[in-house]
């Protein structure tokens, strides 16, 4: 029982950055009609703002200490991060420890930018071109997109911490009143899910409660009828890849502390988070938040030792194998609507 | 008549053959001129083919790899200050190239890919003339690339490779491994981990999916549980895992009270990283508490973990604070030129480099079967009596006297017990040397079963 419990609170993390991740390649799908192969390195990006913030933040004067030396024998080079001398040395330090937080507003207007950017300097060209022709390009972009990452921040992981005040885990078998010490999960973890579920809300939220949102579900049913009424759904379709390009990045950002970002943890996620999104059916958005955390949560049980004892090598194709079941049972797949990749 | 008499079916096919021999002469003849072996140099210059990942998740270390090789160049064709070159213990080097051509490379970039590693090294060996090929990070590379150049007859001189098989069931006469390997790193760890740990453990092994993988798991838990560890379970994780939250969960079920992580480079780092994140240090089991172990540490994977490496065991082939006078030289030159320290991927190829140079001038030939003669060697390591101790001895290159072992390629040298350092005093000294282990403890004969099957076989000249 607790062993399965762990697992479904492990399958939510990562389930949590499934579903923000496909809910972004759903909104892009839905409103421009472009399978977006980049949005992998969106995700990434989001990461990269973690870590170029943080190093923002701990850029150094640097000072020579004669009293000491460095490796070779010279004097050493103490480094003082500019924060600190500006700051004092506590507050610095404080808003040092808290960069991963503080990178969500960094990382808005950079992600904002990128993704208008990507939409206007490039995917708009492929907006009448085949499927096929889209995935390409944006296959493409995304190996740039990771290349460049790669030349400046290396190959090997980050370390990106989360602020000491989440570090750590905390015993949540006790808290639910079970057995102390049997179930403990880090707090962090618990930040990053209910970060999802408040994105997620917010997403919703604005689709659901104001006039623009309206206007592009509208659009995301019928284009051409709302192009007809006079309303330039072009601008705000436009406006759903920044925000698109916003969800997936800070869904990087925060997850940040709980995997070093590397270069290449776009691509790790994003064929999952197609699967993901043809499962929850293509086109719908609640479809894919759903299907993000229920292949999140299956991923965590197929890993399990008695799961892989009794069943080898199922860690790394059940996600696949369900999205064949359900696909056979529901072409449509969860939530899919009719119509939609149909013509 | 009678000679006609004489032909019967035997002769006709002797002759046969021999006329066949005679009409495939020329080819051989014009294929390589007068070469005695693939790709003699006849120019001034001799080239050598330096395959490193370049991209891909060992990239990193690579770069590490190919700063290396190109200090080692410098210092063999008499450039900077000769490094180890200096405290080298054969001084059959002279700072002018390799029996007197200088020395030129090539580059090849392995993409940490058995393929796209034996394509880079086919190209430097055929396109390039390369007369050696040197590097690789991971075994699954060394050992195809090693295999390739047995096959085509170019000496390999490996790189950062720590598999039991690179110099096991896959050694080659072409191909030799200066870098430690799984089964030393349990032999040296083990005695170390009883110790600190006692020898009342219960171990959890979580071991990536491939050829290394499972020989370190294999090496440690033979050395934990022949010092009474019990192994309560081993779970191999993919390879591409980025997110190991779901292998440690289980760990906290279990009453293993020690995790050894079989993983290197990115996984490790991550795997660290959640075990952390998970609490497994703060957890107390049996009474004791709970450890992590990973057997096989660089200072690149320590600096990618962080925090998270303080007061963490492993191994190591060679770290930078060592203070002989090999590791000193190297230090400060490798410094000097690049601005940090080397690491150990680093010593590892620039002595490699050096040993191969050193090999030609001794054997006063490029040949690789003479070279391969001057590796091997008769002289043996003192404080060692086994009838396999004999190869070719050096010493001054950073690990005090090492053995060149003839039978199987593999050096054997003093291995390096490091532990995460809880207050580093700079962003390099993030390990501590806990303990030098004698090379006596992490001997093994060659027909040891973690090493065996497979054959040297004998050198290939290519010609």
């Amino acid at each position: 029982m607790d062993a399965i419990l762990l697992q479904i609170l492990n399958g939510l993390d990562k389930g949590s950055a499934y579903a923000l991740i496909a809910l972004g390649l759903t909104l892009i799908f839905g409103t421009l009609g472009v399978v977006n192969f980049a949005h992998g390195a969106l995700f990434m990006i989001g990461a990269f703002c973690a870590v170029v913030l943080s190093r923002l933040l701990t850029l150094s004067s640097v000072s020579i200490d004669p009293e000491k030396v460095d490796f070779l024998g010279k004097p050493l080079k103490v480094e003082t991060p500019y924060v600190e001398l500006w700051f004092g040395p506590e507050v610095g330090a404080a808003i040092i420890n808290w960069s991963v937080p503080l990178a969500i507003l960094f990382a808005i207007p950079i992600m904002a930018l990128v993704g208008l950017a990507m939409e206007r300097g490039l995917i708009k060209y492929f907006y009448k071109r085949p499927h096929a022709d889209q995935i390409l390009v944006t296959f493409g972009l995304a190996i740039v997109l990771q290349e460049v990452i790669k030349y400046f921040f290396g190959a090997n992981p980050i370390p990106t911490p989360a602020p000491d005040a989440f570090s750590g885990s905390f015993d949540f078998g006790a808290m639910i009143g079970m057995d102390p010490n049997v179930i403990i999960y880090p707090y962090w973890r618990i930040v990053y899910f209910l970060f999802a579920i408040g994105i997620i809300g917010a997403v919703f939220s604005f689709l659901q409660f104001t006039t623009f949102g309206m206007v592009v579900r509208a659009g995301m049913a019928d284009r051409e009828t709302v192009g007809l009424l006079g309303i330039n759904i072009d601008r705000r379709f436009t406006v759903m890849f920044a925000l698109a390009a916003i969800v997936a990045g800070l869904a990087g950002v925060m997850y940040a502390p709980i995997n070093s970002p590397n270069y290449h943890m776009g691509m790790d996620f994003l064929v999952l988070s197609f699967v993901v999104v043809v499962v929850g059916g293509m086109g719908s958005l609640p479809g894919a938040v759903v299907a993000g955390f229920l292949l999140g949560i299956l991923e965590s049980f197929a890993s399990m030792a008695q799961v892989v004892a009794f069943l080898p090598g199922i860690n790394q194709i059940i996600i696949y194998l369900v999205a064949i079941v359900i696909l056979l049972t529901r072409p449509r797949g969860l939530m899919g609507r009719k119509g939609v990749m149909e013509s | 008549m009678s000679g006609l008499k004489n032909i019967n079916r035997r002769t006709l096919l002797k002759s046969t053959a021999a006329v066949g021999a005679g009409l495939a002469m020329p080819t051989i003849f014009t294929s390589s001129a007068s070469a005695s072996y693939l790709n003699e140099p006849t120019g001034s210059t001799v080239t050598l083919g330096f395959n490193v990942p370049q991209t891909g998740p060992y990239a990193d270390e690579g770069a590490d790899e190919l700063r290396a090789y190109e200090l080692a160049v410098e210092h063999l064709n008499g450039g900077g200050d000769g490094g180890m070159m200096n405290t080298f213990s054969s001084k059959a080097l002279k700072g002018n190239g390799i029996l007197g051509k200088k020395i030129e490379y090539v580059t090849g970039d392995t993409q940490t890919k058995s393929d796209a590693a034996r394509a880079s090294a086919k190209s430097m060996i055929e396109k390039d003339g390369a007369i050696m090929i040197t590097g690789g990070s991971s075994s699954g590379v060394a050992v195809a690339v090693q295999a390739l150049c047995q096959e085509a007859g170019i000496i390999f001189m490996a790189g950062l490779t720590h598999s039991n098989d690179t110099t096991g069931k896959d050694k080659k006469a072409n191909g030799f491994r200066h870098f430690f390997n799984s089964y030393m790193s349990g032999a040296a760890l083990a005695p170390v981990l009883a110790a600190n740990y006692g020898k009342d453990r219960k171990a959890y092994h979580l071991t990536a999916d491939y050829n290394w993988g499972y020989t370190t798991e294999q090496a440690v838990r033979e050395s934990t549980e022949g010092l009474g560890w019990e192994t309560v379970e081993t779970v191999k994780t993919p390879l591409a895992s980025t997110d190991f939250s779901a292998y440690i969960t289980p760990v906290l079920q279990s009453d293993a009270d020690v995790l050894v992580l079989n993983h290197y480079g990115g996984n490790m780092v991550n795997s660290l990283t959640n075990a952390v994140q998970f609490g497994l240090r703060d957890k107390q089991v049996n009474g004791k508490n709970f450890e992590i172990i990973v057997p096989l540490y660089s200072r690149l994977m320590a600096k990618g973990a962080g925090e998270n490496v303080k007061g963490i065991y492993g191994s190591t082939n060679w770290h930078w604070t060592l203070q002989d006078d090999g590791s000193k030289a190297f230090v400060k030159s490798f410094g000097e030129k690049y601005g940090f320290p080397p690491s150990q991927a680093a010593q590892t190829t620039y002595v490699q480099t050096l040993l191969y140079a050193d090999a030609c001038e001794r054997a006063g030939s490029f040949n690789p079967c003479a070279v391969v003669e001057a590796l091997e060697g008769d002289s043996s390591l003192p404080g060692v009596s086994s009838p396999s101790n004999k190869g070719y001895l050096f010493d001054g290159l950073g690990n005090g006297p090492t053995l060149y072992r003839a039978a199987d390629h593999q050096c054997f040298k003093d291995v390096l017990v490091v532990k995460g350092k809880e207050n580093p005093s700079s962003e390099f000294d993030l390990l501590e040397i806990v303990e030098i282990t004698p090379v006596a403890q992490v001997w093994y004969e060659p027909d040891n079963p973690q090493f065996a099957g497979g054959a040297l076989g004998t050198c290939n000249p290519g010609a």
